[in-house]
C-alpha cells in the first residue's frame, strides 16, 4: 500500500483511489484507416514498464476527479502527479529519456 | 541418475542418509546450445523436460536469473483443475491434469499430487447459470464435474456458512473431483532433476540481460554470465515477459500486477477439500502440514514489487471469515507476493513471435500453476517444430490482432 497526493485533496490512502492504466494513449483521430495491427497496438499493447510508468487514477472516494501520475513499478515510490491533458514534469522525462538511452 | 525407490531410501536410511546423490548438477553455461529456456521456473523447467523426453533435444539449457522455482511456482496456492468454460481452455488445463495424474510416475519424484475436489462457488443467480453452463460445457469436453447444491456442498464442507441472509450467501458450486492440489516446489524440483538426467543444463543465477538477432532470427543470449548462443529460445518469464519483449524489440498485451498469498497457523484437519470463490475473491484449501492456504485477488496497478497492499487481504479474509466463520480466530503465520502476467482475455500466450527462433510461453495471469506439464509439453512442441501444437495454436499473440481472444474471464479469469 502506498500514498497517493491527490491534486486537488492532498495526500490519501491508496485504497481511496482507482487505477486507470496506462495514460498518454489517445484514441486514434481515424479508427477506420487503421490496419487491424495498428488497432490491436491501440487497444491491447501496453508498456507495462519496470521502472518509472505514467498511469492514471482516479479518486473515487474522495473528490472523484482524474489525474496522471507518475510511479515506480518496481518500488512503488510516487514520483510526480499532475493534472489530465498535461504531459509528465520534465524531471520525469529526464528519467525515462536516462532509461532509454542506457 | 539413481532412481528413487522404498529401497533406495532403505539403502539411505542405513547410511544416516549422508549419501543422498545431488539432485541436478550445477554446471557453467557452454557457449553454445540448441535451444535457450529463459525462466527456471515450472514451465520453463517442463519445456525442457518435454524438449527432452517427447522431442529428443537434449542439449538444452535453462537460465534462471535467481533460484529455481522461486517465482511463482514457489507462491502460487498449488490448486490443480481444468473447469474452465471454453473449449480451447478446457482442453489444454485437462492435458495438463492428466500429465499432472501421471507425473510422479513419469518424472521419479513424489509431486504429491492430491486429487481431493476443487468447489467453485456461486454466490447470485448470475453465479449460478455461468457455473452450470461451465459444468454443462466440461462434461461435453470430456472433464469430470458436477453441479452441487447448497445440501450436498455442506456434505463436503461441513463447516462452510450455508445462512441466506449473509452478503454473498452460498447458493450452488461447481465440483470437479479430480482437481486439487500438488507440492509446488516438489513440481519444480522433480521436473529439474528429471530434466538434468536427460542432459539438459539448468543455470541458476544467470539474468538474461538482452537477445542477439540478426536479421530478424535470433542468434543467442547476453546473459550476466556472458554470451551464449541458441538456435532457438523460449521465454517463460512470468511477470517480467514484458521486459523481455522489449528486448526482443516487440510488443506483449500484457501487464504485471501483484498477487497475494498467505498461510495460517498449522492445525488439525478442518477442510479436505479446496473451495474456491470468484465472486468474493478468496480460496481456501488445507495443506498437509494443516496450514490454511489461501489467496488473494490481485492489486490493480502495475507492480514488480512482488508484494501487494494490505487492502487487498484484509478483503479477501474478511470474505474468508463470512464463508467460515469459524476461521475468524485463526492467526496468518506467513504472506507474500508474486508478479503475474495478466492477458485482456485472462488467457495464456504460447506462441511464435515476430523474432525466427524466438517464442514466448506468458500471460498465465493468476493461474498458471495447473497449467505446468500442459504449458512445458505444448510449448515444448511449439519451440521443436517451430509451429504449435493443436492444443496451443489458439494461444498465438496473433489473436489480439485477428480478434479470436479466449475471453475466460467471467468463468475462470478472477479466482484461480
Amino acid at each position: 500500500m502506498f500514498l497517493i497526493n491527490c491534486p486537488f485533496c492532498g495526500e490519501r490512502e491508496e485504497k481511496e483511489f482507482s487505477y486507470g492504466h496506462e495514460a498518454h494513449i489517445a484514441r486514434p483521430e481515424n479508427p477506420e484507416n487503421l490496419s487491424d495491427a495498428e488497432w490491436a497496438d491501440y487497444l491491447f499493447m501496453r508498456k507495462n514498464t519496470k521502472g518509472v510508468h505514467l498511469e492514471r487514477w482516479v479518486h473515487t472516494a474522495g473528490c472523484r476527479r482524474w489525474f496522471n501520475m507518475a510511479r515506480n513499478t518496481h518500488t512503488n515510490e510516487v514520483l510526480a502527479v499532475y493534472l489530465m491533458g498535461e504531459q509528465p514534469p520534465k524531471e520525469i522525462r529526464d528519467m525515462i529519456d536516462g532509461k532509454k538511452k542506457s | 541418475m539413481t532412481k528413487y525407490s522404498i529401497f533406495s531410501l532403505l539403502r539411505n536410511a542405513m547410511g544416516y542418509h549422508r549419501d543422498w546423490q545431488q539432485a541436478w548438477r550445477s554446471p557453467d553455461p557452454k557457449p553454445e546450445y540448441d535451444v535457450v529456456i529463459v525462466g527456471g521456473g515450472g514451465h520453463g523447467l517442463a519445456t525442457a523436460y518435454y524438449l527432452a523426453k517427447e522431442h529428443g533435444i537434449t542439449n538444452v539449457a535453462v537460465l534462471e536469473k535467481g533460484w529455481l522455482g522461486g517465482g511463482n511456482t514457489g507462491r502460487n496456492t498449488t490448486i490443480i483443475r481444468s473447469n474452465y468454460l471454453w473449449d480451447e481452455s478446457a482442453h489444454l488445463y485437462e492435458k495438463s491434469l492428466q500429465l499432472y495424474e501421471g507425473l510422479s510416475q513419469d518424472i521419479n519424484y513424489n509431486i504429491m499430487l492430491s486429487q481431493r475436489g476443487v468447489l467453485n462457488l456461486a454466490h447470485s443467480l448470475g453465479d449460478v447459470r455461468d457455473t452450470k453452463r461451465r459444468v454443462y460445457a466440461n462434461k461435453l469436453n470430456g472433464i469430470d464435474g458436477e453441479y452441487l447444491s447448497p445440501a450436498e456442498i455442506k456434505k463436503l464442507v461441513p463447516i462452510i456458512n450455508l445462512d441466506p441472509t449473509i452478503r454473498y450467501p452460498v447458493l450452488g458450486s461447481s465440483f470437479q473431483p479430480r482437481g486439487g492440489t500438488a507440492r509446488h516446489d516438489a513440481v519444480a524440483w522433480g521436473l529439474a532433476r528429471a530434466s538434468d538426467a536427460r542432459g539438459v543444463d539448468i543455470i541458476q543465477n544467470c539474468e538474461v540481460t538482452g537477445f542477439d538477432i540478426d536479421k530478424g532470427k535470433i542468434t543467442g543470449v547476453q546473459t550476466s554470465r556472458g554470451q551464449i548462443k541458441a538456435k532457438k529460445v523460449g521465454v517463460v518469464v512470468a511477470g517480467h515477459c514484458t521486459v523481455m519483449s522489449d528486448m526482443a524489440g516487440f510488443r506483449m498485451p500484457i501487464e504485471s500486477h501483484p498477487l497475494q498469498a498467505m498461510v495460517s497457523d498449522p492445525v488439525k484437519p478442518i477442510i479436505d477439500v479446496v473451495v474456491m470463490s470468484g465472486a468474493v475473491h478468496c480460496y481456501v484449501s488445507q495443506s498437509d502440514k494443516g496450514e490454511l492456504v489461501l489467496g488473494a485477488g490481485i492489486d490493480a496497478h502495475n507492480s514488480y514489487s512482488q508484494r501487494g497492499s494490505l487492502h487487498i487481504i484484509e478483503d479477501q479474509i474478511a470474505a474468508v471469515c463470512e464463508l467460515f466463520p469459524l476461521f475468524s480466530r485463526m492467526r496468518l503465520m506467513r504472506q507474500w507476493g508474486g508478479i503475474v502476467d495478466t492477458c485482456p482475455d485472462a488467457s495464456p500466450i504460447i506462441s511464435k513471435t515476430p523474432v525466427d527462433g524466438l517464442y514466448f510461453n506468458c500471460g498465465w495471469g493468476t493461474g498458471g500453476f495447473k497449467a505446468t506439464p500442459g504449458s512445458g509439453w505444448v510449448f515444448a512442441h511449439t519451440i521443436a517444430r517451430d509451429e504449435p501444437h493443436k492444443l496451443n495454436a489458439a494461444f498465438s499473440l496473433d489473436r489480439f490482432v485477428n480478434g479470436f481472444l479466449i475471453d475466460e474471464h467471467g468463468a475462470a479469469g478472477v479466482a484461480h
